[in-house]
């Protein structure tokens, strides 16, 4: 799951690391009370769930709440690839001596969580992975041991020369480990970590930006970083109202509709689709467990979308009874109007006993996924023409 | 002759009293697994429809002579029950549970490395010797013994291949779901291997989706070391980037993962991969 920016800065702050003061606004006239509060110049900056935001436009700086204000209108009205900016960070702007690059991340080519920094910050680091591989330095962490002191000291000393900004590294090194671990990330990330000029005042690190992303798996040790969810991206509403019923969706652009259980048969039954001329309009896994309901709430969710002009189930029932997606499908068609043809094709437990259930409402089911298929892209292509 | 697992196969089940546990428990015996006992702590004296329930692994190992274990816990419980079940001395150890997160299987991984265990998951339906032995969920009665090795990422995918495999007349020496999620247990090289040295194997399939890069690793110890036939299907062709296809590993992230590169490096490798999984067992029987 990702966060936006202003958010983990609100972690990061909490676990220590020292970030640029600064709040979230949804409108313009919010953004201008941020800057009359912080009274400084300020950054907007977009939060969406992509990365390229300044090249799009999307990062400005205003020298006074007035130009906070129009700054804001603009960027509000922005769309980032695809996404439209329903959020702003406005926050303070800091003077740059020099920009680097820290992040975590697991590498799963051996299995370890793996630190990435860099001289080269403030810009894409996959980029710089790519044209300047010896500009990042990768420090592994064994499972078992975690984070060490000498580890610290190896990132810290090959980035920094000042004694100061050697002890702050490694002491947001330690801190950013502590997010990473225990919030169960898989990826934290600060692009760029600066040293503000030296000067007549201290010089010292600033996250000045924040990137989290959370392993899903581990969400169900954190249920507190549920309510970080943007509930504003659109298109992931429907991915979690299926969630939220043990449904696993994501939508396509295509006019067959599938209900699956398990993600391979599931991803499979796509590509079959795809195969013999359909295009799938989603991937739905209904899971293991076997519910009525469930069904009922697949066909509320994949309806939703009114390209669809067919609906293919397929089961291939294991821990998933074949008589529940029977029952299931019978409520279905019960509670709502099913208004496109629907295909199903059942095979594996109690698959007799669906067969029997179906037939008795008329309904029937093919064994063979050959011939379902082939009849349900049919079916949706005559139901386009 | 099977890998890992045979009709002398001693089974414990962690988690028997739970709602999963118990309807698995029972559904392994039927297919005649000799499951000899089960672990729920703080229920140990009781017994399932006669299978004796332990407080501990330990106790159940000492009391049974249990060799291998099945776990079906709820996932922040599961690595505990995985290093419990390793500790005890078990060889081979099937985490059913979906959903571990990623940060405790990276200790689990790391541990079982200098241990003799082999662990078969997180997030797998188990593994079966038709005939013999059944250590998971899967449907027994579509199985059926033979000489085909299969190796999955996937649950339903594999009971549609083994269907039709079924079906072709092609029997199965051993089927193993390795399990969907991204850090895992053994992998398709370790049973590559097996596989490969296993004397009532003729033929291998293996089964993969987009995410990761094991099926690019397999695919290089195939080209090195395996001379039995491989068939191949890789499931999310159509799988769209940046999303988690279900399965917590089954991602195409930054271009990397893709169905279409896993499919040309396995065909390059000498592997049949074929287009859809429905059809596998007539197109093997076709080749044989």
């Amino acid at each position: 799951m990702k966060i936006h920016e202003y958010q983990a800065k609100d972690i990061f702050e909490q676990y220590g690391i020292p970030v640029t003061k600064g709040r979230m606004a949804r409108t313009a006239q919010e953004a201008k009370i941020i800057a009359e509060e912080l009274g400084s110049t300020v950054v907007v900056k977009a939060q969406v769930h992509v990365g390229g935001r300044g090249k799009a436009g999307g990062v400005k700086i205003a020298h006074n709440p007035d130009e906070t204000y129009s700054i804001a209108q603009t960027i509000l009205g922005l769309e980032i690839k695809g996404l439209p900016v329903k959020k702003i960070l406005v926050a303070e702007a800091v003077e740059i001596a020099k920009e680097f690059y820290v992040g975590i991340t697991l590498d799963l080519s051996v299995k370890k969580i793996v630190f990435l920094v860099s001289k080269a910050g403030g810009v894409d680091i996959e980029e710089v992975a790519a044209t300047q591989p010896e500009q990042i330095i990768k420090v592994y962490i064994d499972p078992l041991l975690g984070l060490q002191p000498f580890q610290k000291r190896q990132m810290a000393y090959a980035l920094f020369s000042k004694k100061d900004h050697i002890h702050q590294a490694m002491d947001i090194f330690e801190k950013l480990y502590r997010v990473f671990c225990g919030l169960d990330c898989s990826l934290a990330e600060i692009n760029p970590l600066v040293i503000t000029p030296t000067g007549t005042e201290t010089s010292t690190l600033l996250a000045l930006d924040a990137k989290v992303v959370f392993d899903d798996n581990g969400l169900i040790r954190h249920p507190e970083l549920e309510a970080l969810r943007d509930m504003d991206v659109i298109e992931e509403e429907d991915e979690v109202e299926a969630r939220n019923n043990g449904l696993t969706f994501i939508k396509l652009d295509g006019e067959i509709g599938c209900i699956v259980n398990g993600a391979g048969l599931a991803m499979a039954t796509m590509d079959i689709i795809k195969l013999f001329g359909g295009e799938p309009a989603n991937f739905l896994d209904v899971g293991g467990s076997s519910n009525p309901n469930k069904i009922v709430k697949a066909f509320q969710i994949i309806l939703k979308n009114k390209k669809i002009k067919a609906v293919f189930i397929n089961i291939f029932g294991g821990i998933t009874r074949c008589d529940d997606i029977a029952n299931g499908l019978l409520e279905a068609h019960k509670q709502m109007d099913i208004h496109v043809p629907v295909v199903i094709r059942l095979a594996g437990t109690n698959e007799e006993k669906a067969r029997t259930i179906l037939n008795s409402a008329h309904f029937s089911a093919y064994a063979s996924m050959e011939e379902a298929v082939t009849q349900v892209v049919e079916l949706a292509k005559r139901g386009q023409a | 002759m099977t890998i890992l697992i045979d009709e002398n196969t001693k089974v414990i089940v962690q988690g028997i009293t739970g709602r999963d546990g118990s309807f698995h428990a029972k559904g392994m015996r039927d297919y005649g697994t000799k499951i000899v006992g089960g672990v729920t702590p703080s229920k140990g004296g009781q017994d399932l429809e006669g299978i004796p329930v332990f407080n501990t692994v330990r106790d159940a190992v000492d009391q049974t002579g249990a060799n291998a274990s099945v776990i079906y816990v709820p996932p922040l419980f599961a690595v505990d029950a995985i290093y419990e079940a390793v500790d005890a001395g078990l060889d081979v150890v099937v985490c059913i549970t979906e959903g571990i997160p990623v940060l405790d299987m990276l200790s689990v991984y790391h541990y079982i490395q200098h241990k003799k265990v082999v662990l078969i998951g997180g997030n797998c339906p188990g593994i079966i010797s038709p005939g013999k032995c059944k250590i998971g969920i899967m449907p027994g009665n579509i199985h059926k013994e033979g000489r085909v090795g299969v190796i999955s990422r996937s649950g339903t995918l594999t009971y549609e291949v083994v269907n039709s495999l079924t079906q072709a007349g092609l029997g199965q020496s051993t089927v193993i779901g390795i399990g969907g999620d991204p850090v895992k247990g053994i992998n398709y090289i370790e049973l590559l291997k097996r596989f490969q040295a296993d004397e009532f194997t003729d033929t291998i399939v293996l089964l993969g989706e987009i995410g990761g890069s094991d099926e690019e690793a397999a695919a290089a110890y195939i080209k090195q070391y395996i001379t039995k036939p491989v068939y191949s299907f890789i499931a999310g062709k159509t799988a769209p980037e940046g999303k988690r296809m279900g399965h917590a590993g089954a991602i195409i992230a930054g271009g990397k993962g893709l169905a279409v590169d896993k499919i040309r490096i396995l065909e390059e490798a000498g592997v049949h991969v074929l287009d859809r999984p429905d059809i596998m067992g007539n197109v093997i029987r076709g080749g044989q």
